[in-house]
């Protein structure tokens, strides 16, 4: 069943939509990742413009995350206090992420902009995952549970400490800011939630311990992607709501029905497939950069400038 | 006597006494959630008071305009490795959408002159101010405008297509693709000889969406904070209602 999609201007399958909604769902669910980092680069791929597929893929990603950080506050892991202050800082990212969007926009290079962020990103996740998997499933059981509390030195030494009791820290809310503040860059350019970059950053270098983390970036997460969606949606006209329903009711679904797979299989050989998967769609991206296009021409609409 | 007289007001009257009656198969093309393209049928008759004048046959030409927009075209290049847009041209007004068809080869039906008068082919339609200093062929800029287009069926060349019987009625379809765009589509119809234009009619088919479309669209653009809001809202729901009905689920 073709669909038409108001904003981006192109018929599709409504089928399709709802399949690649489910199956990103599935993998969001097995593997607690938002997903957005899979979806926008498929909608690249069938056709869908950058501009709506980024904008559309932050209004979808408030619907994930609001839907998991709800199983998270029924678990009390969730540091309002951290969430906060990451997200002042993801907004004011954002906002710049926004801005960075559009002046790349007018220079006709914004298509070039999210594909080389996406190469890069997901070629570092996607090795590090990789690696770290083999390793583990080398050594056939998880690298040890607490992950190292580490450079306590420096980020002690900052001013403007606050007490966090959810996560047990007493720290300068500075670090947590400027990680609040790259994440809303990412979320604003490539049209993720960021989680993938957060979820290390929050273990590794404010030291928050690991049960609350999730649920933390989560409620950050729906909070910076929303803000993204209205500043595209006001600013760049690109939201396109029919294809976010779409997609969302696929990924509510499938993100359900992934949960329960995941705890059926192995996490190691999991962690694999997702790994491969995504070098696969940085290998495609990387590839469509440096292979000479068949056609070198492309329209954009006038009064850029 | 009578007879030669009616003959000679035949040869002194002008090469207009041949006039189109048309009928379209629908003046207005809806975009609703499930628009997938349309075909339009287009017919018509000539309409004459005097017998058919001798000489060479008399041709068709059937051309549908889309809306005209600037364009900027960009061009890649090889940069650090990489494939980037480096140079861009601005074209004046490129139509969103151009199909013309004829009941001939084109050449044998236009001739260059009239062409230019009528702005009737692809090339001639599409109107390009001048490129920048630095762009050396702008020319070739144009060309991928129209290149790119003809791979999305937005430009259509059918030579040839038009069925036209006895010098008096004509019949085609144009497939119109689904990724249209809204606004007024002028259709018209010339009648040449010799490859001039004798006659000319011009008719209009309005594209529009309709429905959930035009209301989404029009929300998006006059009240785009309004439209943010409702998608947000949207989405909140959504992800509240699927881990509700989940839970209900998981407890039965």
């Amino acid at each position: 069943m073709q669909i038409y999609l108001p904003i981006a201007e192109v018929s599709v399958n409504a089928f399709l939509l709802l399949g690649l909604g489910g199956l990103v769902g599935v993998l969001s669910g097995m593997f607690g990742v938002g997903g957005g980092f899979l979806m926008t680069p498929l909608l690249f791929f069938i056709g869908i413009p950058p501009a709506v597929a980024v904008a559309t893929e932050a209004n979808q990603i408030v619907a994930s995350s609001f839907s998991g950080v709800l199983a998270h506050v029924k678990r009390k892991s969730v540091d309002f206090r951290m969430g906060t202050v990451l997200l002042i800082g993801g907004l004011v990212g954002a906002a710049l992420g926004v801005l960075v969007f559009n002046y790349l926009k007018s220079l006709g290079q914004v298509d070039l902009l999210v594909k080389l962020c996406y190469v890069v990103f997901l070629g570092i996740i996607g090795a590090l995952m990789f690696v770290e998997s083999l390793n583990a499933i080398r050594k056939s059981k998880k690298p040890g549970g607490a992950p190292k509390r580490k450079q306590r030195g420096w980020i002690h030494a900052l001013p403007f400490k606050m007490r966090f009791r959810t996560s047990g820290l007493y720290i300068s809310v500075i670090p947590p800011l400027i990680v609040g503040v790259a994440v809303g860059i990412l979320a604003a350019i490539m049209g993720v939630g960021g989680g993938f970059v957060m979820v290390p950053a929050m273990i590794y270098l404010l030291g928050m311990p690991t049960k609350v983390v999730v649920g933390t970036s989560l409620f950050q997460i729906i909070f910076v992607t929303a803000f993204t969606t209205l500043l595209h949606a006001t600013t760049n006209f690109t939201v396109d709501m029919v294809l976010a329903v779409l997609l969302l009711v696929g990924g509510v679904i499938g993100a359900q029905v992934g949960t329960r797979i995941g705890t059926r299989l192995k996490a190691e050989q999991l962690r694999i497939l997702l790994a491969i998967m995504v070098l696969a769609v940085c290998g495609k991206l990387a590839f469509d950069l440096l292979l000479m296009p068949s056609e070198l021409y492309s329209l954009g609409a006038s009064g850029g400038h | 006597m009578l007879r030669a007289l009616a003959l000679l007001i035949t040869l002194a009257l002008p090469a207009s006494a041949e006039e189109v009656v048309l009928g379209l198969s629908q003046t207005k093309v809806s975009i609703t959630t499930n628009f997938d393209g349309s075909e339009i049928f287009i017919f018509g008759a000539v309409k004459r008071e005097t017998e058919i004048p001798t000489g060479d046959p008399l041709q068709v030409i059937i051309a549908i305009q889309g809306p005209s927009e600037p364009l900027t075209v960009r061009r890649k290049e090889k940069r650090y490795g990489i494939w980037i847009n480096t140079e861009a041209v601005e074209v004046d007004a490129a139509p969103s959408f151009y199909a013309v068809a004829t009941s001939a080869p084109f050449a044998d039906v236009l001739s260059a002159t009239e062409d230019l008068r009528y702005k009737i082919s692809i090339p001639r339609a599409i109107r390009s101010v001048g490129a920048p200093m630095e762009v050396a062929d702008s020319q070739s800029f144009t060309d991928a405008v129209i290149r790119i287009r003809k791979a999305n069926d937005l430009f259509q060349v059918h030579e040839g297509t038009i069925e036209f019987n006895e010098e008096t009625l004509f019949r085609t379809s144009i497939a119109m693709p689904a990724n249209l765009t809204e606004g007024v589509y002028s259709t018209r119809i010339f009648l040449t000889r010799s490859g001039k234009v004798v006659s000319e009619y011009e008719t209009e088919i309005e594209v529009s969406k309709v429905g959930l479309e035009r209301w989404l669209f029009t929300l998006s653009r006059q009240q785009p904070l309004l439209y943010g809001l409702l998608s947000l809202a949207i989405a909140i729901i959504a992800g509240w209602g699927a881990s509700a009905i989940f839970t209900v689920l998981r407890r039965n």
